[in-house]
């Protein structure tokens, strides 16, 4: 299960999408994800699909690896349909049993949260997948860099994740090892109950921790040793770009938001749709409302 | 006999891209009171095969049997089998996690299941074996010991299950001299006094050349020999193929051998060579 | 001969600590010598070593590098770029995920311009044979090409010094190998001064000089056969004495005309065979 997450994950392939600035890339999917929030009819869930689609197309990553990632977090996506199909104060209801009730409104919102939420993923999905973690990390400290004036800690925090992400590999290996060391000691990893199981890691978490501390020791040793002294005055071997793709990559999304926008204008949304076609005296319970009443 | 291993393969990440067969058809035994060195360039597959014996690692194909029991069969207790075959990895200090040094060494024999007057002989005996007093080191933590301290402790942390056979990976690495010689001391003496059967993984050829009854030396995952460090070490060119040498004294008996001494072409201590060229200087003082 | 570096009366005492790790320490180093520093762990060695690069300031007295006192906050700099310095654990100095990047963090740190960054890079990997590994991550590497990823990092920042702390420790015999060949190539091709901290009395016996430190002090230094026919204080220091040294010794107490200083397989089978290969 936790290899089909697909957010957070990078997919290393040269491609249009992979080659853009990362700080473009950021900037690009907050729009995206503001723009899912504007959508108001499927029109617009249409128009989006498409761009993702497109998008993870010209990426060369397979749009199902997108759809796999959405799969994993379907039990969060089911409980995001559910709250808000049951626990929506409409007044067109659709259905009635007890103090469950499902209202036109409530249908739509249930609709819309996932939705969003299903573009959510697929879009930040697709960010992670075409960018390194370290060009993540460096777009996030660019970007952040203005906010260095109300001494906001931009390098530093960029400087933190790549070193997390240097080490978790060597981690990785040791929690191996020490486990493993602790199983030729007797250590039993893998029976009893929760609170066993939890009680059974302390063996290797607090060698892991030891570990880690002295690493970190060292390593801060080793970097100022070779003369790192933070983030003032330092130059950089990654140099980011925005290029010509970078301005067509935001070209294409600024209209795909103005068509997000013009829809929301002219195309009507779910509820409005509905209780158009119903005659007016109904609007207060639905077609099939009365056989269903339990 | 006692550790039986038949046609063991193993190939980590099978099926994906990554496969790669660490060892390949090794079959070995490990007879009791041996004091087994096992040799090999890195990457050879000794880790690998140590894991095997304590059961870390499950074959891909092959057998191990300890004691007539596979290690790997259906109906038996692995726990058991694992109690027999003591392994003490590569830098055990990193391993130490109780806050002091008794309650670290009691670990094993805790898991084993013994009674509290069982555990405390055993910890007991086991600090005396790596030459730590109780009475001075018992209660404190294994983090403020040095190094060499801190191996003796994880080292005595497996002593203290008390297996028949002990398999240490480079027990040595990253000591210094003096730290070195006091580790192997002790692995010396647990292997005289006691029943204790040794299988060393070790890059020094010269403490092969000390302490082995028998080496085998492994290469690309297969076992290339299983003999006495005399046999082993006049193989000196199979050895440089495998990215390993000999000691100094067999290099020494090879290149004066070369010059036409009169010398047995498989010396490998330092006394040997000393007693035989004191020898060739007497004669040649006679004649 | 310059100096590069010079100790001078130095006592270091560890915060918390009772006794001082240093006490009263003087040598120099020569520019372009290859200085083997030997000891057992505790020696002191390696507060030495911290004490070159200004990573550790003297309790008492003054560490000179390339001219700099390194209690002198202005040129902190400057000494830690004039002696770069390699550490024990290969894996703890790496900071980058490529290793291209992690050769650059010097460089970054010292605000050096873009395009001469490249290029100092690729000199640097090409100095220590790892230019193949540009784009590899670290954690792929083996002990001894991680360790010349260190080096090649330290080497892009145009030191005058290398400090080895250990560097060699972690590794296997072939890591081993590799990373004293490449370091002992740089000391002569680049003329760089090497001060190679160890407790592998092969590898000290291919400096120009050694000193032995023991208990905080200078116990012995001299060039290394001047050295390892001090057996007898050698192993009281709890250190080793070359085989060959050893049993060119004992050969000479039982009347053998084998000459001092005998450090290798190949001094020994010359001597010997001076004494024995015509007789035949």
């Amino acid at each position: 299960m936790m290899k089909n997450i697909t957010l957070g994950q990078y997919y290393p392939v040269d491609s249009w999408v992979h080659r853009l600035d990362p700080r473009m890339k950021i900037v690009l999917t907050i729009a995206l994800i503001v723009g899912v929030f504007m959508v108001s009819s499927f029109v617009g869930y249409a128009l989006v699909l498409a761009f993702v689609y497109l998008a993870a197309r010209m990426a060369k990553i397979p749009f199902r690896m997108l759809v796999r990632g959405v799969k994993a977090l379907r039990f969060i996506l089911i409980l995001t349909f559910l709250l808000n199909l049951f626990f929506n104060a409409g007044t067109t209801m659709l259905l009635e049993w007890g103090i469950l009730k499902i209202s036109l409104e409530g249908l739509d919102q249930a609709i819309h949260y996932s939705l969003r939420l299903v573009f959510l993923v697929m879009g930040t999905s697709l960010m992670t997948l075409t960018t390194s973690p370290i060009a993540l990390s460096d777009g996030i400290e660019r970007l952040l860099s203005p906010l260095k004036v109300i001494r906001f800690p931009a390098h530093e925090l960029a400087m933190m994740m790549s070193i997390a992400l240097r080490f978790i590999p060597t981690l990785m290996e040791e929690a191996d090892k020490i486990m493993k060391a602790q199983m030729a000691r007797g250590a039993d990893f893998e029976s009893g109950n929760i609170i066993a199981r939890a009680k059974a890691m302390v063996p290797l978490l607090v060698p892991l921790f030891v570990s880690a501390f002295r690493r970190a020791g060292d390593l801060a040793m080793a970097m100022e040793s070779r003369c790192y002294h933070g983030g003032e005055n330092r130059t950089r071997l990654r140099v980011l770009k925005i290029t010509r793709n970078d301005w067509i990559a935001a070209g294409v999304t600024a209209a795909l938001i103005a068509l997000i926008v013009l829809e929301g204008r002219f195309v009507p949304d779910l509820v409005t749709l509905v209780q158009g076609w119903l005659p007016a005296e109904q609007t207060a319970s639905l077609f099939f409302t009365k056989g269903l009443k339990l | 006999m006692p550790i039986q291993v038949t046609n063991l393969t193993h190939t980590y990440s099978a099926g994906s891209a990554l496969q790669s067969t660490a060892l390949h058809d090794v079959s070995l035994s490990i007879e009791d009171g041996e004091f087994v060195c096992i040799v090999g360039h890195t990457g050879s597959g000794k880790s690998t095969l140590v894991q095997h014996l304590n059961g870390l690692l499950k074959p891909t194909s092959g057998r191990i049997l300890v004691d007539g029991e596979d290690m790997n069969g259906d109906k038996v207790d692995k726990k058991r089998i694992r109690q027999k075959v003591g392994l003490v990895f590569q830098y055990p200090e990193y391993q130490l996690f109780e806050e002091t040094v008794a309650r670290d060494i009691a670990f094993g024999p805790k898991n084993q299941g013994l009674s509290a007057e069982e555990i405390d002989r055993r910890v007991r005996a086991a600090m005396a074996h790596v030459h730590l007093d109780y009475d001075k080191y018992a209660e404190r933590s294994p983090f403020e010991l040095s190094g060499g301290q801190m191996r003796r402790v994880a080292i005595a942390g497996v002593l203290a299950m008390e297996p028949r056979y002990l398999i240490l990976d480079e027990p040595t690495a990253g000591l210094d001299p003096k730290g070195r010689d006091r580790i192997l001391g002790m692995i010396q003496e647990l292997h005289r006094e006691g029943r204790t059967t040794v299988v060393m993984v070790s890059h020094s050829m010269d403490d092969c050349a000390r302490l082995a009854t028998r080496m085998i030396v492994m290469s690309k995952g297969t076992v290339l020999m299983s003999d006495t460090p005399r046999a082993v070490f006049a193989q000196a060119d199979a050895m440089r193929e495998a990215g390993l040498g000999v000691p100094a004294a067999a290099q020494l008996c090879e290149k004066l051998r070369a010059r036409g001494l009169d010398l047995p072409h498989d010396l490998y201590t330092q006394e040997e060579l000393h007693a035989h060229l004191l020898r060739l200087w007497k004669e040649a003082a006679h004649a | 001969m310059k100096e590069i570096i010079t100790v001078k009366d130095v006592t270091f005492t560890y915060e918390e600590a009772t006794e001082p790790a240093l006490r009263g320490v003087s040598l120099a180093v020569q520019e372009g010598e290859f200085l083997a520093v030997l000891g057992h762990n505790g020696s002191g060695k390696s507060t030495l070593a911290k004490l070159l690069n200004a990573l550790y300031i003297p309790t008492e007295g003054h560490v000179t590098v390339c001219g700099f006192d390194t209690q002198d906050d202005d040129h902190l700099w400057d000494v830690r770029q004039q002696a770069g310095m390699i550490f024990q654990n290969p894996d703890n100095q790496i900071v980058a995920t490529v290793v291209r990047e992690d050769v650059a963090f010097g460089l970054e740190n010292l605000a050096v311009p873009h395009a001469e960054m490249v290029q100092r890079i690729d000199e640097a990997l090409a100095a220590v044979r790892m230019t193949d590994f540009a784009a590899a991550p670290p954690h792929m590497l083996s002990g001894g090409q991680k360790q010349r990823v260190a080096i090649a990092g330290i080497l892009a920042m145009q030191p005058r010094v290398i400090i080895a702390d250990e560097a060699t420790a972690m590794l296997d015999p072939s890591g081993r190998r590799e990373v004293l060949s490449t370091i002992r190539r740089l000391n002569r091709e680049k003329g760089i001064t090497v001060v190679w901290i160890t407790h592998y009395m092969e590898e000290a016996a291919q400096a120009d000089r050694v000193i032995v430190m023991n208990h905080g002090q200078v116990a012995l230094t001299g060039a290394p056969r001047e050295i390892f026919e001090q057996t007898a204080q050698l192993r009281e220091m709890h250190l080793d004495v070359p085989h060959m040294t050893d049993l060119a010794q004992d050969l000479r107490a039982e009347g053998m005309p084998l000459p001092a200083g005998i450090l290798t397989v190949d001094e020994m089978t010359e001597e010997v065979c001076k004494l024995l290969c015509q007789s035949r």
